[in-house]
């Protein structure tokens, strides 16, 4: 690059040979000399890994001897979770919800209930938190991701007014105004609504469900906002419209607790929160430890009373209830502590077989010097 | 030093072709159209009188003196824009810079837009700008784009004011032009075609001129008569070539040819005289220098090239991979998405439509795995590594104060790969300061030490030659008897071999405080006439046409009648002399071969002088034979006659004058040779046994006898008593026998059988003349061509003298050579041209697929450093034209071992680390996406959130990677020269090649596996401590980010850069379940890479490897030898050298009368020259009865 194109400097030719011709030249001669820097010379100080024996043989075992207990203490953790899942999607005809599930209109004005009866062999000691699931069900769609309006969630009045393009086809209503909160998430919005009683000598008592506490505490303060307050909500969302596949619109969410209704409702912010794969959990109330010595949940019989609004066998999808306990590294999943079993015995053995192999190589290795 | 420089350049400016590489294809161009046009082209002598104005003629280009609406005229206008019409005669300010404050930006735009790189860029956004298919935002695209452009934008804004600066400093130069009758001072910009410029002393001719020799010396006088100067010339149309020019010039009746000779380039300067005038045949742009502008050939590397390879199969697996996802959309969406109600979107688009949109859509997402920000970051740390070979103190040559000089910045990584060197030995391996040692003279040697009786002694003193005034004080001789035989006056023969010496030269002399300073062509001359000066026979001084010497006690006047200069193809220079007596001699020096075969059948001395040719040559001293022959006046009107027709031949004169010159120089008498010692550079066995230990193959090609290259190739380590040396001539048997079985191979390409069957290492010396046989280039064919148009006869149609049939066979015998030579430790290449020198090169280049690098410091190397690969110029004794053309430039040959073995190795290493490196960091980013859509429908969502992938490029990972290749040091500067073996993984090209390419693309595969399967697993079905679910997801997105980051930067084994907190990555960062996922998935992809790298070096450690390991040791020891410096400068004594200096001489000059000196003596006044000064022919051949004109000018050619 530098050496293509005509360099006017060159015209005049280099001041070859300095002191010799300087004089006709005129002026002091500046040396050319490189400045004798670290840096010019290249002589920083580096800090490289060499990858010896010394250094990577007892990296390995450390890297074991640290990962095999953080293995167990995961797995152990792990399995000391008490999880409870019921599908009542009702694919299979004996399923309760069968007859829901097959006659599933966006029409019907009744709801369709239906009651999944189970059983819990162990009691759920601590908190538990109670989960609806999804399974192929794509929240993490290109399309359905973007569908949404943050500002508008935020409370933004010209949003409200005005939703973003995104929001298509889900943005306004002809006729009506535009849709508010607008998007395919939101139109999508888990509507089931799940009631547990505990079965005991015949009589049905209802398991106390808490329903705030279960979004992040930014998106309920920070992220979502009503439009103006929390106050009259049926006012800041004059003109607006339901969302379509919605059966009341987003201030009648809760309207027994104006701290939960709109979108700061925390159903709706839960789910507003896509999730990154297609099977994915949501949490949907909280089951307080009480405060005496009665587990949270006894085992027993229980059942689970369901108003079936969400259609999922059009594509092939399933819903379940999750009950579980939490611990300090959230819930079950014994895949973490598995993993790290396994890599730190790896590590270990590796360590092993690295240090015979450097062993038996070294030996003829220093002897060959280099060929120069 | 500069007058050395001159004389160099000159010489590229002489006739041979050879010199200039540019010019082959003109001039086959040249030769093509039919001899018809050579009439029309020659003025002859014209009809005399008569300048008519505006003719057109044939050579297109037509310059009145002082009138400058005469270059306005119509028919000299041309079209340049619709209608607007300029003149075609350019003024003289020049226009380097490429922009202006209004064009900048759209030009510059413009400019960098043409790159691919930038252009894919800009496909890009404008495929995210349609909505259909926009994946990711506009601005991931357009911050990396802005930030690319902006950075090289500033760098061409900051290149262009430099230029701005200079053209500015160069049209505001001041030149006086003669206008309205007298000379006024103007701006250099302001001169035009026509104008008649005065020069003074050191100035730089503003412009391509005419130089008015004394022509016009009577005129200068009054200005008011030069005003009315107004001769016309006709010739050439602008153009590049330096050595060629061509013209007529008309004034007041009489025609005289215009040469090169008569012309001085834009950007020399004026030297040897106090000032010239001239006329302004081309200015500004249309110079040769300006058209020379921007020729360099561009050069690109092997890594460059294996780059682009790269990036275009990653190109086209992006596509394969895009086309794959959409075909995965479609079928998703035919079975899955169509039915989801969730994701209806109003849209009419069947499967086939949105796997089409999803194409593109991943084209978009997946960009990042084209490395395109890679092009902008290898041009950041190429100069860098530039920078770095300037800055190197110890590649300074203090003594010259001359640093390295990187001159291109495109090719530092190649210079880890060389496989050969081509090296010019004069100037190069050698010192290229010539001394006088010894001579034959008669048959009898001088030289070595002896007394003045004729004793020889072991250890001699140097002569004192106190009795001669005129004596250099730096010239020693350590043989008493020559000078006790000169001084004594008695023998015949030594007086002639030091008149001879002292007159058969090319030398300038100048006066300087009573001082005589020699300015010579080649050194060899000024040594000559040094070493004659000492022994009494001084050069005085010379004119146009007489040279006056002091003959020990007395002055003498010699009337030249010609001389005939030195080329590379005559090897030889003659002058003819008019004795004071009326004796007309001419006495000739040159070459052995070419004296030889010139010689009179009854000269004496032929077999003494022969015997002591091969001790001089064996004793690596460069060799001339001297001899003479009386000529009758007869003979020389005779003579003179052709030679006056031969020098005003407008077509080819240098080869009619050649002709004519071999008619003169023959039959001659000899009279002894002279032995010139050239040194060898400072550490250069040093280096070469270094260059030879990294399996550099290293071909010294030089213009020697074989006996002098062989020795001098003993002499600088270059063979060693190991090695089985094997003589060109002697293979020929050897070689015709292999040809005779080849065919048989066909065109399978085979490993050929070796030629050298005995073990051992083995060399080659050949010479030219057996090259020629091999290389048969244009070569023939020019000469036929030039044979036919000189004799005007017919082709010859049989291949004669065994020239091979057909272009078939004469590749095999290339093939052959090239693979039988490669065999060789090392080749030397005797009695070579400069453009056999650039064919060996690129025989090498082209059949071993090498890498090559050429070094020379001369004239003559020009065409070999820009053949080769990378071109490597010293800037020592012989001008600035192998700088110029070089890549590289510095002061000393032994520096070349720096500049490889150091910075070669460490760029290279760099350049591959760094290559593998970013390839590996893109897949691992970009192929997390392509993992995710399997689990996303296909739907071209992203991994990462927008933000990141913006950064990721631009600041995440471009830092450790830019610090990478530009500071790794895997062993430092002095283990790397300790252990030439170090070099060789950049020779095999082992670091960087297609298998590594896929190891980085498959370890970026795996790394994007785990970077996203770890992840996946531990989110499947999981909850927060608080009991929310982290599964969504932008808490996946930033805790793959995060992994990333962190395998990429430890990865590249630098600090980590800080992670940029958002919201939800310090929701998702404060649960430990994610914080052990992260170390997970760092672990699992990094544990298995350590592994196998320890593997790898504990199993097949590199020699790089057991350095790197042993270095504390290594560097103790280098310690403990500082300590006790048991330093030994080359056991044996160093070896002197010799070969033929290529340069030409002075005697155009000379002989045209521009460059002569006033003689002191007998020039009371000044100005005694210039009154009376007559009119005289202009010739370059001037032998009528001129005085010397008071314009002495030495055209100062070292700037072209």
């Amino acid at each position: 690059m530098m050496a293509s194109g005509y360099n006017a400097k060159e015209e005049d030719g280099h001041t070859s040979g300095g002191p010799s011709n300087g004089g006709a030249a005129g002026g002091t001669v500046k040396s050319r000399k490189p400045d004798n820097t670290a840096f010019k010379q290249q002589r920083l100080p580096a800090w490289q890994p060499i990858l010896t024996a010394g250094t990577v043989l007892p990296a390995f075992f450390v890297i074991g001897l640290i990962f095999i207990p953080i293995g167990i203490g995961l797995f152990v953790t792990s399995n000391n979770i008490k999880e409870f899942e019921i599908d009542y999607t009702g694919v299979e005809n004996t399923s309760a919800c069968y007859s829901c599930a097959q006659n599933f209109s966006w029409n019907s004005t009744v709801p369709c209930t239906c009651s999944m009866h189970f059983t819990l062999e162990q009691p759920f000691e601590s908190n538990v938190f109670m989960y609806y699931g999804l399974s192929n069900f794509y929240q993490n769609h290109r399309r359905y991701v973007k569908s949404r309006d943050d500002s508008q969630l935020n409370g933004d009045p010209t949003s409200l007014a005005n939703p973003s393009k995104e929001c298509e086809p889900y943005r306004t209503i002809d006729q009506v105004g535009p849709i508010a909160p607008c998007g395919a998430i939101a139109n999508s919005l888990f509507n089931d609504t799940l009631e547990l009683s505990y079965l005991a000598n015949g009589s049905k008592t209802p398991v106390a469900l808490v329903k705030k506490g279960i979004a992040w505490w930014t998106d309920k303060h920070v992220k979502f906002r009503n439009p103006g307050g929390n106050g009259n909500l049926t006012a800041a969302f004059q003109g607006t419209s339901k969302p379509v596949n919605w059966r009341v619109p987003v201030y009648e969410l809760d309207p027994m607790d104006p701290e939960n209704n709109g979108f700061i409702n925390e159903d709706f912010i839960v789910w507003m929160r896509t999730a990154a794969l297609p099977t994915f959990r949501k949490l949907y109330r909280i089951i307080q430890k009480k405060a005496d010595q009665t587990p949270t949940l006894a085992s027993g019989h229980y059942v689970l009373d369901i108003t079936y609004n969400y259609p999922v066998r059009s594509f092939d999808g399933r819903k379940r209830v999750i009950l579980s306990t939490i611990s300090w590294m959230g819930g079950k999943n014994p895949f973490l502590g598995i993993a790290y079993i396994t890599v730190g015995s790896v590590c270990f053995f590796l360590a092993v077989v690295l240090f015979i192999i450097h062993h038996k190589y070294d030996s003829r290795n220093s002897s060959a010097d280099i060929p120069n | 030093m500069s007058q050395r420089q001159r004389a160099d350049s000159e010489g590229s400016l002489g006739p041979d072709d050879e010199v200039m590489p540019y010019s082959d294809d003109e001039t086959d161009d040249e030769l093509d159209p039919p001899s018809s046009e050579e009439e029309a082209a020659e003025p002859g002598d014209g009809p005399p009188g008569a300048p008519q104005p505006a003719v057109a003629s044939d050579l297109g280009w037509s310059v009145k003196a002082n009138d400058r609406p005469y270059h306005q005229l119509p028919e000299f206008q041309r079209k340049v824009f619709l209608c607007i019409k300029k003149s075609k005669y350019c003024g003289n300010a020049i226009k380097t810079y490429k922009y202006n404050a209004f064009t900048f930006i759209p030009l510059n735009l413009f400019e960098q837009f043409k790159r691919a790189a930038n252009l894919y860029f800009l496909a890009l956004l404008i495929l995210q700008i349609i909505p259909e298919i926009t994946t990711l935002p506009w601005y991931t695209t357009l911050v990396p784009l802005v930030l690319v452009l902006s950075i090289t934008a500033i760098k061409d804004l900051v290149d262009d004011l430099a230029r701005h600066r200079m053209d500015k400093e160069i049209n505001n130069r001041r030149t006086e032009v003669l206008l309205d009758g007298g000379f006024q001072e103007s701006k250099w910009m302001n001169l035009q075609v026509g104008d008649v410029v005065r020069l003074k002393k050191n100035d730089h001719v503003p412009v391509g001129q005419r130089l008015d020799d004394d022509t016009n010396n009577e005129k200068l006088q009054e200005e008011n008569q030069l005003a009315h100067y107004d001769a016309f010339i006709d010739c050439e149309e602008p153009n590049n070539r330096l050595d060629k020019f061509t013209g007529t010039m008309r004034w007041s009746g009489q025609s005289y040819p215009v040469d090169l000779d008569h012309m001085l380039l834009r950007g020399c300067r004026i030297r040897n005289t106090d000032h010239c005038h001239g006329l302004v045949i081309f200015a500004g742009s249309d110079t040769k220098i300006m058209r020379n502008g921007g020729k360099t050939r561009f050069k690109r590397t092997g890594i460059d090239i294996l780059m682009n390879y790269m990036v275009y199969s990653i190109f086209a697996l992006l596509i394969l991979v895009s086309l794959g996802l959409a075909i995965g959309h479609g079928f998703w969406y035919e079975h899955v998405g169509s039915l989801a109600w969730y994701l209806k979107d109003g849209k009419d688009q069947d499967s086939v439509y949105r796997g089409f949109l999803s194409f593109w859509g991943y084209i978009i997402v997946l960009n990042t795995m084209v490395p395109i920000s890679l092009y902008v970051s290898v041009e950041v740390i190429r100069l860098g590594q530039s920078k770095f070979i300037n800055w190197d103190l110890q590649m300074y040559y203090g003594e010259k104060d001359t640093p390295a000089k990187a001159r291109t910045t495109t090719l530092n990584e190649q210079l880890g790969q060389i496989e050969y060197i081509f090296s010019d030995k004069t100037g190069t391996l050698t010192q290229n300061i010539m001394a006088f040692k010894k001579c034959n003279i008669g048959g009898k040697n001088y030289g070595d030490p002896t007394t003045a009786k004729g004793v020889s002694l072991d250890k001699g003193r140097p002569v004192d030659f106190s009795w001669n005034t005129h004596a250099d004080p730096t010239f020693e001789f350590m043989d008493h008897s020559l000078v006790a035989c000169i001084r004594s006056q008695t023998d015949h023969e030594t007086l002639e071999f030091f008149k001879l010496l002292s007159l058969c030269h090319t030398v300038m002399v100048e006066h300087k405080d009573g001082q005589l300073v020699y300015q010579a062509a080649s050194p060899d001359e000024g040594a000559l006439v040094t070493a004659a000066r000492n022994f009494g026979f001084v050069f005085l001084n010379r004119t146009q046409d007489t040279i006056t010497i002091q003959e020990m006690d007395h002055e003498a006047t010699y009337e030249m009648l010609a001389l005939l200069d030195f080329n590379s193809d005559r090897k030889r220079m003659s002058i003819i002399l008019k004795f004071p007596d009326g004796r007309i001699r001419l006495y000739c020096k040159g070459a052995d071969t070419v004296i030889y075969e010139r010689l009179s059948p009854n000269s004496p001395h032929k077999e003494t002088t022969q015997t002591s040719l091969d001790r001089f040559a064996n004793e690596t001293l460069r060799t001339l034979c001297l001899c003479y022959k009386d000529l009758s006046q007869a003979e020389w009107d005779a003579w003179a006659r052709k030679l006056q027709v031969a020098s005003v031949a407008t077509r080819d004169r240098d080869d009619a004058l050649d002709l004519v010159y071999e008619q003169i120089e023959n039959n001659f008498l000899l009279i002894g040779a002279t032995a010139i010692e050239d040194k060898l550079q400072d550490g250069v066995p040093e280096t070469i046994a270094n260059l030879a230990k990294a399996d550099i193959k290293i071909w010294v090609l030089t213009g020697d006898k074989k006996e002098t290259a062989e020795n001098i190739g003993y002499a600088c380590q270059l063979l060693t008593d190991t090695m089985k040396i094997h003589y060109g001539e002697d293979l020929r048997v050897r070689q015709a026998l292999r040809r005779n079985v080849a065919p048989s191979f066909g065109h399978k390409k085979k490993a050929p059988e070796p030629f050298f069957t005995e073990p051992g290492k083995n060399a080659l010396i050949i010479t030219g003349g057996w090259l020629n046989e091999i290389l048969y280039e244009k070569k023939k064919k020019r000469r036929r061509f030039r044979l036919r148009r000189l004799g005007r006869r017919p082709l010859p149609e049989s291949p004669a003298d065994g020239q091979p049939i057909n272009d078939f066979e004469k590749e095999m015998r290339q093939v052959d050579f090239v693979d039988m030579a490669c065999e060789c430790e090392a080749v030397i290449c005797c009695r070579v041209t400069p453009k056999q020198k650039a064919n060996v090169v690129s025989l090498v280049k082209k059949y071993k697929k090498a890498v090559t690098l050429s070094i020379g410091d001369g004239a003559n190397d020009v065409n070999m450093i820009k053949t080769a690969d990378i071109g490597v110029g010293i800037s020592g004794q012989e001008g600035m034209q192998a700088v110029m053309s070089s890549d590289y430039a510095f002061a000393q040959f032994k520096y070349l071992q720096r500049l490889l073995l150091v910075h070669g190795r460490w760029s290279y290493i760099r350049m591959c680390k760094f290559l593998r490196y970013f390839f590996f960091k893109n897949f691992a980013f970009t192929l997390v996406h392509f993992w995710f859509s399997f689990f996303n429908g296909f739907s071209a969502q992203v991994a990462y959130e927008d933000w990141f992938i913006t950064l990721y490029n631009v600041c995440y990972s471009s830092l450790p990677v830019l610090l990478v290749g530009l500071m790794d040091q895997d062993v430092n500067d002095k283990l790397s020269l300790k252990f030439p073996k170090l070099y060789l993984p950049g020779q095999q090209g082992a670091l960087f090649n297609f298998k590594k390419f896929f190891i980085s693309l498959f370890h970026g595969i795996f790394t994007s596996l785990i970077i996203f399967f770890i992840p996946y697993g531990a989110f499947l079905q999981t909850m927060g401590q608080d009991g929310e679910a982290p599964s969504d997801y932008q808490s996946f997105a930033v805790v793959t980010a995060s992994s990333l980051i962190i395998t990429v930067n430890l990865q590249c084994c630098a600090a980590s850069p800080s992670t940029s907190a958002s919201c939800a990555a310090s929701n998702a960062l404060r649960q430990p379940y994610l914080w052990l996922t992260i170390i997970l998935t760092v672990g699992i992809s990094l544990l298995p890479v350590i592994c196998l790298q320890f593997l790898s070096k504990t199993i097949w450690p590199s020699v790089g490897d057991k350095v790197q390991r042993n270095r504390k040791k290594y560097e103790m020891e280098a310690e403990e030898e500082k300590r006790a410096p048991t330093f030994q400068r080359g056991g044996r004594s160093r070896r002197s050298a010799y070969a033929f200096s290529h340069s030409r001489g002075y005697a155009d000059l000379i002989a045209s009368g521009r460059s002569i000196r006033r003689r002191p003596t007998n020039a009371g006044s000044t100005n005694a020259g210039s009154t009376n000064a007559g009119p005289t022919n202009a010739g370059p051949t001037n032998a009528g009865p001129t005085n010397a004109g008071p314009q002495d000018s030495i055209r100062e050619a070292e700037n072209i």
